[in-house]
């Protein structure tokens, strides 16, 4: 039976089809008709991000390096590469940095974000304005807040040591030292992005009903308890949310270390697997070592979101 | 009843102390926070207007005075940014009207359509928006330098149209690439808008037999005008301030066709350092556009940020 012909719909013939077929019909239609909406982004999505992974996890097989084109012959294929990388000293400190960067940067500004959340939850007057303010440094690029931070870093003239020297403690090489200098990146990036996990834990709260606050109160719990006890486990799914995000970010953190120097080496003590992978491509050519690397990164990345995405799956909002 | 009303009073009055006591330190803790916030910015900005013995001889915090005062260093700043300036823009716009465009349509046949495997798409779509850069990063560069050489191929179109120079070619695969890869979170940030909508419009149109083309045309894209500008807003300044596929496809920071950001960790820097005056002058001027955008859709690019987590 021709498809084509149920369209046409010829009277005894639609009879003799039964509705499933027809539900079925209607759905593959759909599918068909509306594939050129998600197929072309998806095409272009997909050979940009699956393509690029497939390419990349190719090159970092071979041991191109230089000018000359990989050699993707299969008696070159290996993970030479990948094994080389984890006896390297650079890359074990490059992931330690970057390992806690990820820890203190995310805890703190989960934690940062949620108390100026619940403070602007209070019914502070002109709350929008004060949002605003706080989520102001987000709008900007790494690229100016590293310079902005460069400044106020300055050994000699800088904001943070002007407050240091006032309180008695003396200059501090805020950058220049390598054991202080991922400390001073992790504050100011936690002045960056502070206000981002604010906003998500406010929208947050403001889905919370109103009710549970009354009841709390009637129940004559102090508003610290009613949040330790109420409010705040359930924030749980705005955490994990903002979690995912902030340690994504983490490990791709580039612009902001690179902005600092304007080198392909960031101050010294900071250097992360990403600020290492560029080096190590753009600036020493090292291909298939970078890219090597840059597989590390992703499945790094992968162990962040793979389990996010199976918990909102789970919690069926996805 | 009497002692209990008067109890009852009691309470409260303490209460009202209790709670202006409680609310003032609150305020207290805000404009402390937005000093926290703010202080950063405004030693820049500061600095952007200071003479270079101002700078080292006033505190950062404090504003230029008369003879400190300067517009050198905003000046030399806008001579060595304002080609940058058109680069930054004649990139942005068209990558953030394709990703913008792309995502809407992505979300449309995603959400509006019923059918099965939809939700493996919407993963793959997902783990795009995660996706560290620098693991296409060395695929990026051998593809647009070696494999596809787009940038020459379209040169001599470029040499004819006015306005534009020949090395603004070089933009067009940063152009492509940031299409590509901010279509999956504008994808995203659609269909939660799309989620969103009642479905009855969409189901009575489908009865009266409109096509699904019809339907984007006259119900989808109209209604999502106010999501447009969200998702316009949020990507415009995301490409805007991106860095990495920049540094990546442009060869460096003094050639003509480097943008905005590439170039600002060079101004003003010399043998002898940074001449912060300068360098302040070209931040904030960096920081212009995304700024003036963010104070006037500072609702909008909060709301693009909610519906990315």
């Amino acid at each position: 039976m021709g498809t084509t012909d149920t369209t046409e719909s010829t009277k005894p013939r639609t009879e003799e089809v039964g509705w499933e077929t027809k539900v079925r019909y209607f759905l593959n239609n759909d599918l068909v008709r509306s594939s050129p909406y998600w197929g072309i982004p998806f095409l272009l999505m997909g050979i940009a991000v699956y393509g690029g992974i497939g390419f990349n996890t190719a090159i970092s097989l071979t041991d191109a390096r230089g000018l000359g084109a990989p050699d993707y012959s299969l008696s070159n294929l290996d993970f030479e590469m990948y094994t080389q990388a984890l006896g390297s000293s650079a890359f074990l400190s490059a992931a330690q940095n970057n390992l806690v960067l990820l820890i203190v940067f995310t805890t703190i500004c989960l934690l940062l974000g949620l108390f100026l959340a619940i403070l602007l939850d209070q019914g502070i007057r002109y709350n929008n304005t004060v949002q605003t303010i706080y989520l102001l440094p987000m709008a900007l690029s790494f690229v100016i807040t590293a310079q902005v931070w460069l400044w106020i870093y300055n050994y000699d003239f800088g904001l943070m040591n002007i407050i240091t020297r006032a309180v008695g403690i003396g200059p501090v090489d805020w950058i220049g030292n390598p054991s202080i200098a991922l400390g001073s990146v992790i504050f100011a990036l936690i002045w960056q992005f502070s206000g981002y996990t604010m906003v998500v834990y406010l929208a947050g709260l403001r889905s919370l009903p109103d009710d549970q606050f009354e009841a709390a109160h009637v129940d004559g719990a102090s508003t610290l308890k009613t949040y330790i006890r109420i409010i705040i486990p359930q924030m749980k799914e705005a955490s994990v949310s903002a979690a995912v995000v902030l340690m994504v970010f983490a490990l791709k953190a580039f612009t902001f270390l690179y902005a600092l120097t304007g080198r392909y080496r960031p101050p010294n003590g900071t250097d992360i697997l990403a600020t290492l992978m560029v080096r190590q491509a753009f600036k020493l050519g090292k291909w298939a070592y970078s890219a090597a690397i840059a597989t590390y990164l992703l499945i790094l990345a992968l162990g962040v979101i793979a389990p996010y995405l199976y918990y909102q799956y789970r919690q069926g909002s996805l | 009843m009497a002692s209990s009303s008067s109890d009852q009073t009691f309470d409260v009055a303490s209460l009202v102390e209790d709670y202006s006591l409680y609310r003032i330190s609150q305020y207290v803790l805000v404009v402390l926070f937005i000093g926290f916030f703010l202080a950063p910015l405004e030693t820049g900005l500061m600095t952007a207007f200071k003479t270079n013995r101002a700078v080292a001889e006033t505190i950062p915090l404090m504003p230029p005075l008369a003879e400190g005062f300067t517009l050198d260093n905003m000046t030399f700043a806008l001579d060595a940014l304002s080609g940058a300036f058109f680069n930054s823009l004649f990139m942005a716009i068209p990558a953030t009207i394709g990703s913008v465009l792309f995502g809407s349509m992505a979300a449309y046949g995603l959400t509006m359509v019923d059918w099965r495997g939809q939700l493996g798409v919407l993963v793959l779509f997902l783990v795009g928006i995660f996706l560290p850069y620098q693991a296409v990063l060395v695929p990026l560069a051998r593809f647009w330098n070696n494999i596809f050489p787009l940038a020459s191929m379209v040169e001599p179109i470029f040499v004819a149209l006015p306005i534009l120079q020949s090395y603004h070619a070089n933009l067009v695969p940063l152009i492509i690439t940031h299409i590509a890869y901010g279509i999956p979170i504008c994808t995203i940030l659609f269909r939660s808008y799309y989620q969103g909508l009642p479905t009855s419009y969409v189901e009575a149109a489908k009865i009266d037999g409109a096509s699904i083309t019809k339907i984007y045309r006259r119900i989808i894209l109209p209604i999502s005008k106010p999501m447009f500008g969200v998702v316009f807003i949020y990507q415009f300044t995301q490409i805007y301030n991106e860095f990495l596929f920049a540094f990546t496809l442009i060869t460096g920071s003094d050639t003509p066709e480097a943008v905005v950001t590439l170039i600002l960790p060079a101004v003003g820097a010399s043998t002898s350092g940074v001449d912060f005056g300068i360098r302040m002058s070209a931040a904030f001027l960096a920081a212009l556009p995304t700024l003036i955008i963010y104070v006037a859709f500072a609702e909008q690019f909060a709301k693009g940020l909610k519906t990315d987590a």
